[in-house]
Protein backbone atom coordinates (compact mmCIF):
# COMPACT_ATOMS: atom_id res chain seq x y z
CA UNK A 1 0.00 0.00 0.00
CA UNK A 2 3.15 2.41 0.60
CA UNK A 3 4.25 1.49 -2.52
CA UNK A 4 1.23 2.51 -4.39
CA UNK A 5 1.02 5.74 -2.13
CA UNK A 6 4.54 6.51 -3.29
CA UNK A 7 4.48 5.36 -6.89
CA UNK A 8 0.90 6.05 -7.84
CA UNK A 9 1.94 8.91 -10.43
CA UNK A 10 4.84 7.05 -11.60
CA UNK A 11 2.47 3.77 -12.37
CA UNK A 12 -0.23 6.49 -14.05
CA UNK A 13 2.66 7.98 -16.16
CA UNK A 14 4.02 4.82 -17.51
CA UNK A 15 0.78 3.25 -17.69
CA UNK A 16 -0.14 5.92 -20.43
CA UNK A 17 3.60 5.43 -22.14
CA UNK A 18 2.91 1.06 -22.35
CA UNK A 19 0.05 2.11 -23.94
CA UNK A 20 0.85 4.32 -26.34
CA UNK A 21 3.68 2.12 -27.51
CA UNK A 22 1.70 -1.37 -27.42
CA UNK A 23 -1.05 0.78 -29.99
CA UNK A 24 2.19 2.15 -31.98
CA UNK A 25 3.25 -1.33 -32.56
CA UNK A 26 -0.62 -3.32 -33.01
CA UNK A 27 -2.52 -1.02 -34.92
CA UNK A 28 -2.25 -1.04 -38.16
CA UNK A 29 -4.47 2.11 -39.08
CA UNK A 30 -2.43 5.44 -39.12
CA UNK A 31 -4.77 7.74 -37.53
CA UNK A 32 -4.69 5.22 -34.65
CA UNK A 33 -0.91 5.07 -34.68
CA UNK A 34 -0.91 8.63 -34.09
CA UNK A 35 -3.76 8.39 -31.86
CA UNK A 36 -0.99 6.53 -29.73
CA UNK A 37 1.76 8.49 -30.25
CA UNK A 38 -0.18 11.42 -28.74
CA UNK A 39 -1.10 8.92 -25.59
CA UNK A 40 2.27 8.29 -25.14
CA UNK A 41 3.80 12.18 -25.28
CA UNK A 42 1.04 12.62 -22.53
CA UNK A 43 2.47 10.06 -20.41
CA UNK A 44 6.19 11.16 -20.56
CA UNK A 45 4.81 15.14 -19.66
CA UNK A 46 2.99 13.50 -17.27
CA UNK A 47 5.89 11.88 -15.94
CA UNK A 48 8.62 14.46 -15.94
CA UNK A 49 5.88 17.01 -14.07
CA UNK A 50 5.24 14.09 -11.10
CA UNK A 51 9.46 14.01 -11.06
CA UNK A 52 9.68 17.46 -9.70
CA UNK A 53 6.73 17.66 -7.39
CA UNK A 54 7.21 17.70 -3.70
CA UNK A 55 4.53 16.30 -1.19
CA UNK A 56 1.70 18.95 -0.58
CA UNK A 57 3.44 21.42 -2.45
CA UNK A 58 2.51 24.62 -4.23
CA UNK A 59 2.67 25.88 -8.23
CA UNK A 60 5.64 27.79 -8.24
CA UNK A 61 3.90 31.21 -8.55
CA UNK A 62 4.55 34.22 -5.75
CA UNK A 63 0.77 35.31 -6.15
CA UNK A 64 0.66 36.26 -2.43
CA UNK A 65 3.41 37.41 -0.14
CA UNK A 66 2.08 34.72 2.46
CA UNK A 67 3.35 32.13 0.16
CA UNK A 68 6.45 30.13 1.13
CA UNK A 69 9.32 29.11 -1.28
CA UNK A 70 9.95 25.70 0.71
CA UNK A 71 6.84 24.25 -0.52
CA UNK A 72 6.83 24.87 -4.18
CA UNK A 73 7.21 22.21 -6.64
CA UNK A 74 10.54 22.17 -8.64
CA UNK A 75 9.99 24.68 -12.01
CA UNK A 76 12.34 23.20 -14.31
CA UNK A 77 10.43 20.43 -15.32
CA UNK A 78 7.02 22.45 -15.93
CA UNK A 79 9.01 24.54 -17.87
CA UNK A 80 10.33 21.65 -19.67
CA UNK A 81 7.13 20.14 -19.96
CA UNK A 82 5.70 23.47 -21.75
CA UNK A 83 8.30 23.24 -24.19
CA UNK A 84 7.60 19.63 -25.12
CA UNK A 85 3.58 19.82 -25.14
CA UNK A 86 4.23 22.34 -27.96
CA UNK A 87 6.57 20.48 -30.30
CA UNK A 88 4.01 17.40 -29.46
CA UNK A 89 1.23 19.85 -31.37
CA UNK A 90 3.75 20.47 -34.02
CA UNK A 91 4.77 16.54 -34.50
CA UNK A 92 0.75 15.52 -34.40
CA UNK A 93 -0.05 18.22 -36.95
CA UNK A 94 2.72 17.51 -39.22
CA UNK A 95 2.06 14.07 -39.25
CA UNK A 96 -1.80 14.47 -40.20
CA UNK A 97 -0.55 15.97 -43.05
CA UNK A 98 1.83 13.04 -44.03
CA UNK A 99 -1.57 10.80 -43.25
CA UNK A 100 -3.58 13.49 -45.56
CA UNK A 101 -0.88 12.85 -48.37
CA UNK A 102 -0.82 8.81 -48.13
CA UNK A 103 -4.45 8.91 -47.75
CA UNK A 104 -4.12 11.10 -51.49
CA UNK A 105 -1.37 9.24 -52.80
CA UNK A 106 -2.86 5.26 -51.70
CA UNK A 107 -6.06 5.43 -51.24
CA UNK A 108 -6.12 3.96 -47.63
CA UNK A 109 -4.90 4.52 -44.35
CA UNK A 110 -4.16 0.69 -43.80
CA UNK A 111 -0.32 0.44 -43.16
CA UNK A 112 -0.50 -2.99 -44.03
CA UNK A 113 -1.90 -2.14 -47.55
CA UNK A 114 0.79 0.03 -48.66
CA UNK A 115 3.68 -1.72 -49.66
CA UNK A 116 6.48 0.39 -48.35
CA UNK A 117 4.80 0.68 -45.00
CA UNK A 118 4.68 -3.09 -43.65
CA UNK A 119 6.75 -4.90 -41.06
CA UNK B 1 2.41 -11.80 -34.00
CA UNK B 2 2.74 -8.15 -33.62
CA UNK B 3 0.89 -7.92 -30.04
CA UNK B 4 3.13 -10.84 -28.63
CA UNK B 5 5.84 -8.52 -30.05
CA UNK B 6 4.52 -5.30 -28.41
CA UNK B 7 4.37 -7.20 -24.75
CA UNK B 8 7.37 -8.80 -24.95
CA UNK B 9 9.34 -5.20 -25.53
CA UNK B 10 6.95 -3.34 -23.16
CA UNK B 11 7.66 -6.49 -20.36
CA UNK B 12 11.65 -5.81 -21.05
CA UNK B 13 10.74 -1.85 -20.63
CA UNK B 14 8.52 -1.80 -17.64
CA UNK B 15 11.35 -4.26 -15.87
CA UNK B 16 14.34 -1.59 -16.26
CA UNK B 17 12.31 1.12 -15.37
CA UNK B 18 11.36 -0.34 -11.80
CA UNK B 19 15.02 -1.71 -11.73
CA UNK B 20 16.14 1.80 -12.09
CA UNK B 21 13.30 4.07 -10.11
CA UNK B 22 13.30 1.90 -7.12
CA UNK B 23 15.61 3.30 -4.93
CA UNK B 24 14.84 6.96 -6.28
CA UNK B 25 12.64 8.35 -3.20
CA UNK B 26 9.20 10.74 -4.51
CA UNK B 27 8.30 14.07 -3.24
CA UNK B 28 10.67 14.94 -1.12
CA UNK B 29 13.49 17.43 -2.73
CA UNK B 30 14.33 19.72 -5.49
CA UNK B 31 17.56 19.88 -7.20
CA UNK B 32 19.33 22.44 -6.79
CA UNK B 33 18.97 24.45 -9.78
CA UNK B 34 15.35 24.67 -8.50
CA UNK B 35 16.39 25.78 -5.33
CA UNK B 36 18.08 28.68 -6.83
CA UNK B 37 14.99 29.60 -9.38
CA UNK B 38 12.99 29.81 -6.75
CA UNK B 39 15.23 31.67 -3.59
CA UNK B 40 16.98 33.88 -6.12
CA UNK B 41 14.25 34.24 -8.84
CA UNK B 42 12.55 37.03 -8.26
CA UNK B 43 15.23 39.49 -7.15
CA UNK B 44 17.26 38.04 -10.72
CA UNK B 45 14.32 38.33 -13.07
CA UNK B 46 11.23 40.32 -11.16
CA UNK B 47 8.70 37.90 -12.42
CA UNK B 48 6.29 36.13 -9.76
CA UNK B 49 5.81 32.85 -11.70
CA UNK B 50 8.56 31.47 -11.59
CA UNK B 51 8.26 28.95 -14.32
CA UNK B 52 7.86 31.94 -16.74
CA UNK B 53 11.07 33.22 -15.27
CA UNK B 54 12.63 30.15 -16.29
CA UNK B 55 11.22 29.85 -19.81
CA UNK B 56 11.95 33.05 -20.84
CA UNK B 57 14.62 34.56 -19.04
CA UNK B 58 16.76 31.74 -17.63
CA UNK B 59 16.67 29.43 -20.86
CA UNK B 60 15.19 32.02 -23.34
CA UNK B 61 17.78 30.39 -25.91
CA UNK B 62 15.92 27.14 -25.40
CA UNK B 63 12.60 28.47 -26.25
CA UNK B 64 13.93 30.87 -29.38
CA UNK B 65 14.69 27.40 -30.71
CA UNK B 66 11.34 26.02 -29.73
CA UNK B 67 9.58 28.87 -31.47
CA UNK B 68 11.83 27.66 -35.02
CA UNK B 69 10.73 23.69 -34.17
CA UNK B 70 7.22 25.32 -34.08
CA UNK B 71 7.68 27.44 -37.36
CA UNK B 72 9.24 24.68 -38.94
CA UNK B 73 7.07 22.39 -38.66
CA UNK B 74 4.53 25.12 -39.53
CA UNK B 75 6.62 25.46 -42.99
CA UNK B 76 6.90 21.21 -43.55
CA UNK B 77 3.10 21.35 -43.25
CA UNK B 78 2.92 23.51 -45.64
CA UNK B 79 5.34 22.05 -48.05
CA UNK B 80 3.80 18.33 -47.41
CA UNK B 81 0.36 19.60 -48.07
CA UNK B 82 0.96 22.26 -51.04
CA UNK B 83 1.74 19.62 -53.65
CA UNK B 84 -1.60 17.63 -53.34
CA UNK B 85 -3.29 18.65 -56.65
CA UNK B 86 -6.17 20.66 -55.53
CA UNK B 87 -9.39 19.19 -57.29
CA UNK B 88 -11.96 22.45 -57.26
CA UNK B 89 -14.93 20.05 -55.60
CA UNK B 90 -18.05 21.56 -54.65
CA UNK B 91 -19.32 19.50 -52.32
CA UNK B 92 -23.04 20.55 -51.21
CA UNK B 93 -23.00 21.38 -47.73
CA UNK B 94 -25.41 22.90 -46.28
CA UNK B 95 -24.50 26.31 -44.59
CA UNK B 96 -24.80 26.12 -40.48
CA UNK B 97 -27.77 28.06 -39.29
CA UNK B 98 -28.22 31.71 -38.09
CA UNK B 99 -27.80 30.81 -34.42
CA UNK B 100 -24.45 29.10 -34.66
CA UNK B 101 -23.06 31.24 -37.02
CA UNK B 102 -23.78 34.30 -34.76
CA UNK B 103 -23.14 32.69 -31.84
CA UNK B 104 -19.45 32.05 -33.23
CA UNK B 105 -19.16 35.79 -34.03
CA UNK B 106 -20.42 36.92 -30.84
CA UNK B 107 -17.95 34.83 -29.14
CA UNK B 108 -14.82 35.22 -31.83
CA UNK B 109 -13.38 38.73 -29.96
CA UNK B 110 -13.73 37.60 -26.43
CA UNK B 111 -11.92 34.12 -27.28
CA UNK B 112 -8.99 36.95 -28.57
CA UNK B 113 -9.54 38.89 -25.40
CA UNK B 114 -9.00 36.29 -23.07
CA UNK B 115 -5.82 34.86 -25.34
CA UNK B 116 -4.89 38.35 -25.01
CA UNK B 117 -5.11 38.47 -21.04
CA UNK B 118 -3.28 35.20 -20.93
CA UNK B 119 0.27 36.15 -22.93
CA UNK B 120 0.51 39.75 -21.25
CA UNK B 121 -0.41 38.67 -17.95
CA UNK B 122 2.16 35.59 -18.09
CA UNK B 123 4.97 36.57 -15.90
CA UNK B 124 1.94 37.37 -13.32
CA UNK B 125 -0.38 33.97 -13.63
CA UNK B 126 -0.61 30.61 -15.00
CA UNK B 127 -0.15 31.09 -18.57
CA UNK B 128 2.02 33.25 -21.28
CA UNK B 129 3.11 33.38 -24.41
CA UNK B 130 2.23 29.56 -25.50
CA UNK B 131 -1.26 28.86 -24.02
CA UNK B 132 -2.26 32.32 -25.26
CA UNK B 133 -1.49 31.53 -28.73
CA UNK B 134 -2.91 28.47 -28.72
CA UNK B 135 -6.20 30.07 -26.92
CA UNK B 136 -6.07 32.65 -29.96
CA UNK B 137 -5.81 29.39 -33.07
CA UNK B 138 -8.88 27.94 -30.99
CA UNK B 139 -10.73 31.34 -31.34
CA UNK B 140 -10.23 30.96 -35.37
CA UNK B 141 -11.08 26.96 -35.13
CA UNK B 142 -14.27 28.40 -33.61
CA UNK B 143 -14.86 30.10 -36.53
CA UNK B 144 -13.62 27.96 -39.39
CA UNK B 145 -16.19 25.15 -38.08
CA UNK B 146 -18.95 27.76 -37.39
CA UNK B 147 -19.15 30.02 -39.87
CA UNK B 148 -18.85 27.47 -42.26
CA UNK B 149 -15.90 28.79 -45.02
CA UNK B 150 -17.74 32.47 -44.77
CA UNK B 151 -14.48 33.74 -43.85
CA UNK B 152 -10.94 33.05 -44.02
CA UNK B 153 -7.94 34.17 -42.42
CA UNK B 154 -5.92 37.07 -44.22
CA UNK B 155 -2.33 35.21 -44.91
CA UNK B 156 -0.51 38.38 -45.08
CA UNK B 157 -2.11 39.23 -42.11
CA UNK B 158 -0.56 36.18 -40.59
CA UNK B 159 2.59 36.46 -41.92
CA UNK B 160 3.33 39.78 -41.22
CA UNK B 161 2.26 38.75 -37.20
CA UNK B 162 4.31 36.30 -37.67
CA UNK B 163 7.34 37.24 -38.72
CA UNK B 164 6.85 40.40 -36.53
CA UNK B 165 6.86 38.11 -33.32
CA UNK B 166 10.17 36.58 -34.30
CA UNK B 167 11.69 39.98 -34.86
CA UNK B 168 10.91 41.36 -32.23
CA UNK B 169 12.20 38.40 -29.82
CA UNK B 170 15.49 38.54 -31.77
CA UNK B 171 16.24 42.21 -32.07
CA UNK B 172 15.39 41.90 -27.90
CA UNK B 173 17.86 39.41 -27.33
CA UNK B 174 20.43 41.38 -29.41
CA UNK B 175 20.13 44.51 -27.85
CA UNK B 176 20.34 42.44 -24.50
CA UNK B 177 23.65 41.35 -25.89
CA UNK B 178 24.65 44.62 -26.83
CA UNK B 179 24.00 46.46 -23.02
CA UNK B 180 25.01 45.41 -19.93
CA UNK B 181 26.59 42.37 -18.93
CA UNK B 182 26.53 41.23 -22.98
CA UNK B 183 24.91 37.94 -22.97
CA UNK B 184 22.39 36.91 -25.43
CA UNK B 185 18.75 37.71 -24.24
CA UNK B 186 19.72 39.79 -21.30
CA UNK B 187 16.95 41.43 -19.06
CA UNK B 188 18.00 44.92 -19.50
CA UNK B 189 15.03 46.97 -18.54
CA UNK B 190 14.64 47.81 -15.22
CA UNK B 191 12.33 45.61 -13.29
CA UNK B 192 9.82 47.51 -11.82
CA UNK B 193 7.56 47.06 -8.99
CA UNK B 194 7.15 43.59 -8.16
CA UNK B 195 3.72 41.66 -8.83
CA UNK B 196 2.26 44.60 -11.30
CA UNK B 197 1.86 44.45 -15.28
CA UNK B 198 4.95 46.53 -15.50
CA UNK B 199 7.77 44.41 -13.92
CA UNK B 200 10.04 41.89 -14.73
CA UNK B 201 11.86 43.71 -17.59
CA UNK B 202 12.18 42.33 -21.32
CA UNK B 203 9.55 38.85 -19.90
CA UNK B 204 6.66 40.32 -20.29
CA UNK B 205 7.53 41.94 -23.91
CA UNK B 206 9.37 38.36 -25.20
CA UNK B 207 5.90 36.46 -24.09
CA UNK B 208 3.70 39.02 -26.47
CA UNK B 209 6.07 38.39 -29.26
CA UNK B 210 5.72 34.33 -28.70
CA UNK B 211 1.63 34.67 -28.27
CA UNK B 212 1.50 36.33 -31.90
CA UNK B 213 3.76 34.20 -33.35
CA UNK B 214 2.73 31.14 -31.64
CA UNK B 215 -1.35 32.40 -32.37
CA UNK B 216 -0.25 33.17 -35.88
CA UNK B 217 1.54 29.68 -37.00
CA UNK B 218 -1.31 27.43 -35.28
CA UNK B 219 -4.23 29.30 -37.14
CA UNK B 220 -2.27 28.64 -40.11
CA UNK B 221 -1.74 25.37 -39.70
CA UNK B 222 -5.46 24.76 -39.03
CA UNK B 223 -6.31 26.69 -42.04
CA UNK B 224 -4.07 24.20 -44.30
CA UNK B 225 -5.56 21.40 -42.78
CA UNK B 226 -9.19 22.67 -43.05
CA UNK B 227 -8.32 23.52 -46.60
CA UNK B 228 -7.54 20.06 -47.27
CA UNK B 229 -10.81 18.63 -45.99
Amino acid sequence: MNFLHNYIYYIGAFGLIFIGIFIMISKRNYIKVIIGLSILDTGVNLFLISVGYINNGTAPIFSKSAIESKNMVDPVPQALVLTAIVIGVAVLGLALSLGIRLYKHYGTLNLQKIKEQRW
Amino acid sequence: MRKVIGIILLVIIAWGIIISLQNVPFGTSRTEVADHYINKGIEETGAANIVTSVVVNYRSLDTLGEVTVLFLAAIGLGAVLASTIRKKEDRDTEKASLILSTGCKFLFPFILLFGAYIFIHGHLTPGGGFQGGAIIASAFLLMYLGCHKEKRINETGIIISESLGGLVFVIIGLIGLAVGTRYFLNNFLPKGEFNTLWSAGIIPIIYIAIGFKVGSELSKIIDLLMEES
